[in-house]
């Protein structure tokens, strides 16, 4: 090993790369504006369509209830509701999103009510769909108002004060710290990026360096160097590594930087719109989030990087062009999203036997340390078998890198 | 100098079986004189070249190249010679003179020599009108040239030629042949591999003629017209290898 032949290798690969349009963009343009872009066009979309629901007054249509002349009125009179002439087809209009909802009041409703029965209310709608929510929400409001004043005039019929039909109440409060929920929300999340924006950002660049110098010869003018195959294995690989980490931490600038400016954005919109505040919700989430679990995310973050590095590297040499190499590599993503999805689960927790998983451990341990949980036994552990797997990795990449079946396949 | 001896290099090729590509091939070469490597496609003349510049490693045999064996000292042999071959590309990202550069840095040359050295070579090349563009962007030529320079910035005493005018046109290849023979007057060791008998007759002071993989006949230009009774060296080239049928 030559530490100034391995930075002479590194140096020129870094120069070559910043002058490769695809690198730029795969490395730094996409990771930095995509998730901006993502951000404010969803966040944009969904606010515009909660408006315009919410703009929208529900058309309602009523069925049967003639003999319930005080209740027709009261929903007639409702500014939140309208109410359309009631056609034989309701049900198929409701299905075509023609009218949001229908109500089906039974029969003498009113005068059960006077004699103390129980009759029921029926609100037809479109289940999971936001608008028919919307309609049967105002009708539910509506019913709930007529029952509880029906309730009052009882009581106050009989002489019984109101407080009797609440005898007490329940209320949560959460003891959790702000930034265990947090980590909990979104814990799980961010691993899962970090892992995925780990392992793209080594893609190009370890296809490129491998591979694509195979298919553009210049490969071989490289070997004729009396550099050592083992320093030029660590130069690219350095390179690789540098696209990795730069992929990983321009992406999360840009999120963090998105979330926070974005949610509060968001939130004053929808504030003057009087709506859900999603985007505010995420921001202040990512204000949750221990800001020491991140530094640690970053260091046990490192170790995988490296493997995931080498172990792109090892596949793509095996390649003789660009193209080959995409072939093997892109399916190794399924690999790695599996363990990544797997941690993200709810109810995962981390154990000895899980801690020597790769990525799923990286995935777990970073959930907990986000939500300022540190288990140092386990932190331990993983950073140390993850560290050995970088290791294995990249000791068969540069064996593969000497193996001239390998470099010159025919 | 360059000295083969007994250099087997075999391939294992699931179609054909085990393929010898070199197969006992022994020669030597002195300072100030070119061996012209001359074989059909496919004899070999790759394969020997990328033996002696230690990109590939001989199944058995063995070869010393300025006095550094090619199995117990690859790197040293490296620093020792320059290889040039249609293989041998440019990153086309760097220009003419990062390329040259990056070479003599990983030549281990100062950041100075390496600056004068590219100013003697581009004088010699006439260079100086495309040096700082990118390679990408060159005639090929110009890329020539540049690789030419690649290959002569740690001033190797063993120059390896592996079909160097290949799809070169009339005037380029010329130069590159009166640029080998430049190297060989200043006392540097080369070897030339070709297809081209007219290069062969122009160039070399020894020929070897190599096919499937073994070196079938050897001598300089009048040893081989004598032996084989013909003038032209295409008729020598067919009497060697056995004649036309036999492939
Ligand atoms: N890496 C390899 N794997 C398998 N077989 C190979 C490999 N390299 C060369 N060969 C085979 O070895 C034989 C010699 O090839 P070589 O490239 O040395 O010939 P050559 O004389 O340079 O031919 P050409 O004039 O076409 O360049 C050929 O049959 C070739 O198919
Ligand atoms: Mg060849």
């Amino acid at each position: 090993m030559n530490g100034s032949h391995i930075a002479t290798v590194y140096l020129k690969e870094l120069k070559d790369s910043l002058r490769d349009r695809r690198t730029l963009l795969s490395t730094i343009v996409i990771p930095t504006l995509v998730m901006p872009l993502l951000f404010f066009a969803f966040g944009s979309v969904m606010l515009k369509m909660d408006q315009q629901a919410r703009a929208e007054t529900p058309t309602v249509m009523i069925i049967a209830g003639e003999d319930s002349p005080a209740v027709l009125a009261r929903l007639r009179a409702d500014a939140k509701i309208r109410i359309v002439p009631t056609t034989a087809d309701w049900r198929q209009r409701i299905s075509d999103k023609k009218i949001r909802a229908a109500v089906e009041i039974p029969a003498s409703f009113e005068a059960g009510l006077g004699r103390g029965a129980a009759p029921s209310v029926t609100i037809y709608n479109y289940s999971g769909e936001a608008k028919s929510r919307l309609g049967v929400e105002q009708l539910e409001r509506i019913f709930r108002e007529l029952r509880e004043a029906t309730v009052e005039a009882r009581l106050g019929e009989r002489g019984v004060p109101l407080a009797l039909t609440k005898p007490f109440e329940t209320k949560r409060e959460n003891v959790a710290p702000a930034e265990k929920v947090g980590g909990n929300l979104i814990g799980g999340f961010i691993p899962y990026i970090i892992i995925i924006l780990c392992f793209t950002g080594a893609m190009y660049p370890a296809m490129d360096l491998t591979a694509g110098e195979k298919e553009r010869g210049t490969m071989e003018t490289l070997l004729c160097s009396p550099v050592a195959r083992v320093n030029i294995v660590l130069g690219k690989f350095l390179m690789v590594l540098t696209a990795s980490i730069a992929t990983m931490v321009l992406s999360l600038v840009s999120m963090s930087v998105t979330f926070v400016a974005g949610g509060s954005y968001f939130a004053a919109k929808a504030a003057a719109a009087k709506g859900a505040a999603a985007g505010a919700a995420t921001g202040a989430m990512i204000s949750m989030i221990d800001p020491v679990g991140v530094i640690g995310v970053f260091a046990m973050v490192l170790p995988v990087a490296v493997f995931f590095s080498a172990v792109i590297f090892t596949v793509a040499l095996f390649a003789k062009s660009y193209k080959e190499a995409q072939s093997y590599v892109a399916p190794m993503i399924f690999v790695v999203l599996l363990p990544a999805m797997i941690g993200m689960a709810p109810g995962i927790e981390l154990s000895g036997r899980l801690a020597l998983v790769p990525i799923l451990n990286l995935s777990l341990v970073c959930k907990e340390m986000l939500s300022g949980v540190w288990h140092w036994h386990y932190i331990a552990l993983i950073f140390g078998s993850s560290c050995v797997y970088a290791a294995a990795a990249l000791a068969l990449a540069v064996k593969m890198f000497s193996r001239e079946s390998v470099i010159f396949r025919a | 100098m360059i000295e083969a001896r007994h250099l087997t290099k075999t391939f294992r090729d699931k179609k054909r079986g085990e393929i010898y590509a070199a197969n006992d091939i022994s020669f030597r070469v002195q300072p100030g004189q070119i061996y012209g490597l001359l074989g059909a496609n496919g004899a070999g003349k790759t394969t020997t070249l990328r033996l002696l510049a230690t990109l590939l490693k001989p199944t058995s045999g063995s070869a010393v190249i300025a006095g550094f064996d090619v199995a117990a000292e690859p790197e040293k042999v490296r620093a020792h010679v320059g290889f040039l071959a249609a293989s041998t590309a440019l990153y086309g990202r760097l220009t003419a003179r990062e390329m040259i550069t990056y070479f003599g840095q990983l030549n281990g040359l100062a950041g100075a020599e390496i600056k004068l050295r590219i100013q003697r070579l581009a004088d010699a090349l006439d260079m100086h009108e495309f040096l700082d563009r990118r390679c990408e962007k060159f005639s090929t030529g110009m890329k020539q040239k540049t690789s030419i320079a690649r290959t002569l910035i740690h001033d190797p005493a063993v120059m390896i030629f592996d079909e160097p005018t290949l799809g070169l046109d009339v005037m380029t290849a010329r130069a590159i042949v009166r640029f080998v023979r430049e190297c060989r007057d200043r006392g540097k060791t080369v070897i030339y591999s070709t297809h081209v008998m007219g290069e062969v007759e122009k160039l070399c002071d020894t020929i070897g003629i190599i096919h499937d993989g073994r070196l079938l006949a050897e001598g300089t230009l009048a040893e081989l017209r004598a032996r084989y009774g013909e003038q032209d060296l295409e008729e020598v080239f067919v009497k060697a290898v056995g004649g036309e049928g036999k492939k």
